[in-house]
Parts: C-alpha cells; sequence; structure tokens
C-alpha cells in the first residue's frame, strides 16, 4: 500500500511541470513577439531571456525532484 | 534494458570512499581534453588564426563577453573561474553523448559541489568587499516599511535556495534527457523482439524520435552549460555590486 501512495503521488508531483512548460512558452513567446517588433534590440536580450527561461524552469524542475524523491528516497 | 543502469558508478580501482570510478575516469578525460584542446590550440599562435584557433578563441570571445555583460567589467577577474566552469561542463555533457560513455553532470553530488563553489565564492568575496554592507542585498530599495519584513525573508530564501536549483537544474536536465533517450532506444529492441518482422518495421518510428532526441540533447547539453555559466555570472554580480 505505501508503495502505491508513492507511485501515485509522484504521478500528482509531476503535474507542476505543466506550470513550467505555461512559463516557459509565456517567456519565449513575449521574447518572439518583442523582437519581431524591434529586431535590432532582439540580441541584446539573449541573456535575459536565457535568464527568465532557467529561473521559471527551475520551479519544473523541483517537481522532478519531488518526483524523483518520492520514488527513490522516501 | 534498464533506462537507470547508464548512470552506475562502479569503481575501476581502488576500495571504498577512494576508488577511482567511471565517473572520476571521465572527470580526468574531460580536465585533459580542456587543457590539451587550449594548449595545442594556441601554441602555434598567429596573427591569422587557423581553425583551432579560433575554436579557442571564439570561446574565450563567448565566456568573455557573457562575463562583461552581466557582471560588469570588474567581474572580469573572475574570468578564470567562469571559463573553468564552462568548459568543465560544457565538455563533460557532450562526453555524455557518446554512445556507452558516462555523464558525470548526471550526478547531484558533482553538480552540488560546483553550485557551492560558486555560491562559497559569492558570499566570501561579497562580505570581503563590501563588508556588511552585503547584507544589504537582502533589501531592495524602495520598499514600504511595512512590507519590508516579508520581502526580506523571500529574498533570504530565495539566496538560500541558489545552490539547489543551480545544481538540481543541471543534474535533473542531464538525467531526464538521458533517461528519455534509453527509454525510446528500448522501445526499438522491445518492438523487434516482441513482434518480429511487423516489429522491426514500426521500430521506425521510435528509431527516428530516438535520433530526434539526440539531436535535441545536444541543443540541451550546450544550453545548460551556457546558463550555468550566466547564472554563476549574475549571482557574482551580487557579489560586486549589491543593493540594486
Amino acid at each position: 500500500m505505501e508503495a502505491l501512495g508513492q507511485y501515485i503521488g509522484a504521478g500528482l508531483a509531476t503535474l507542476g511541470m505543466g506550470g513550467a512548460a505555461i512559463g516557459v512558452g509565456n517567456i519565449f513567446a513575449q521574447y518572439l513577439a518583442g523582437a519581431l517588433r524591434n529586431p535590432s534590440a532582439a540580441d541584446g536580450q539573449f541573456a535575459r531571456l536565457i535568464f527568465g527561461f532557467a529561473v521559471t524552469e527551475a520551479l519544473g524542475i523541483f517537481s522532478l525532484l519531488v518526483a524523483l524523491l518520492l520514488l527513490f528516497a522516501v | 534494458m534498464d533506462p537507470i543502469h547508464q548512470f552506475q558508478i562502479t569503481p575501476l580501482f581502488g576500495e571504498g570512499m577512494f576508488a577511482f570510478t567511471n565517473s572520476s575516469l571521465f572527470m580526468v578525460a574531460t580536465v585533459l581534453t580542456i587543457t590539451l584542446f587550449l594548449i595545442l590550440a594556441t601554441s602555434r599562435s598567429s596573427l591569422v588564426p587557423g581553425r583551432w584557433q579560433s575554436l579557442a578563441e571564439l570561446s574565450y570571445e563567448f565566456v568573455a563577453n557573457t562575463v562583461r555583460q552581466t557582471a560588469g567589467q570588474e567581474g572580469m577577474r573572475f574570468f578564470p573561474l567562469v571559463f573553468s566552469l564552462f568548459m568543465f561542463v560544457l565538455i563533460a555533457n557532450l562526453f555524455g553523448m557518446v554512445p556507452y560513455a558516462f555523464t558525470v553532470t548526471s550526478h547531484i553530488i558533482v553538480t552540488f559541489a560546483l553550485a557551492m563553489l560558486v555560491i562559497t565564492t559569492v558570499i566570501v568575496y561579497g562580505f570581503w568587499k563590501n563588508g556588511i554592507r552585503f547584507l544589504r542585498l537582502f533589501v531592495p530599495a524602495g520598499i514600504p516599511v511595512f512590507l519590508m519584513p516579508l520581502v526580506v525573508a523571500i529574498e533570504v530564501i530565495s539566496f538560500l535556495s541558489r545552490p539547489i536549483s543551480l545544481s538540481v537544474r543541471l543534474f535533473a536536465n542531464m538525467l531526464a534527457g538521458h533517461i528519455t533517450l534509453k527509454v525510446f532506444a528500448g522501445f526499438v529492441v522491445q518492438l523487434a523482439a516482441a513482434l518480429g518482422l511487423v516489429g522491426w518495421g514500426l521500430a521506425i518510428l521510435p528509431l527516428g524520435m530516438a535520433v530526434a532526441l539526440q539531436g535535441l540533447e545536444f541543443l540541451v547539453a550546450f544550453l545548460q552549460a551556457y546558463v550555468f555559466t550566466i547564472l554563476t555570472c549574475i549571482y557574482l554580480n551580487d557579489a560586486i555590486h549589491p543593493g540594486h
């Protein structure tokens, strides 16, 4: 029974990645929209794009971490 | 067929905590590759660079521009640290893309050690250069007084979660990518074993997917090395210019 709970919990934890997917998609969509409006300013914002992507992605990675912890560490 | 098997650490010689493992072997190979590449590429340097020399200059310029853009000219004193981190993570990731090779960065203890190195550098240099004013990092300017306790608490938590997110991002990306690759490669064998000749025909689908994922993994290998570098620069910038 305990193992069953672990698997259900790990499955539920992966739902958090959906939120990260929305966030990362939003970041790249907004960057592309801005870059098409003003292509000359696009290259200068590339570092910020990657930074925003990394920070947003971290939250999705945390939910993967919870899932892995539930499967292998609990 | 076990997709986790590729991350197994096996001692090559020696025993217990001091064993020389396959992980150590690939770390040594990574460092040797970088050292040999940079020494050989720049040993006979000429004004008009050849292929190898321009590759070395390209990687230098790439990291140097990143450091200057995010941490300013003062950040260039950390260039050796940042360049070593970038090259180590990049080459270790790329070594992992070779079939049957071991991916050093797919183990959290390795990436956590790298992240702690960065965070310790930030804290030590921040206090050494700014003294107690380094703590202004946690107090953003222009915040109403009644919101201050909440904001400071959030800033402290966000600072403390940096080594975790920095290490877990790299580790989890490499781990998840390599497991996905092996799962799709496993589908090829399982289809062929289960359905015979029809299975061989159907196995083209997961094989194509595995090839496409391999391409994506090369992108991820480079992107994660770049992300690790740029976050290092941003954290170092906090130590150099705190309080904004």
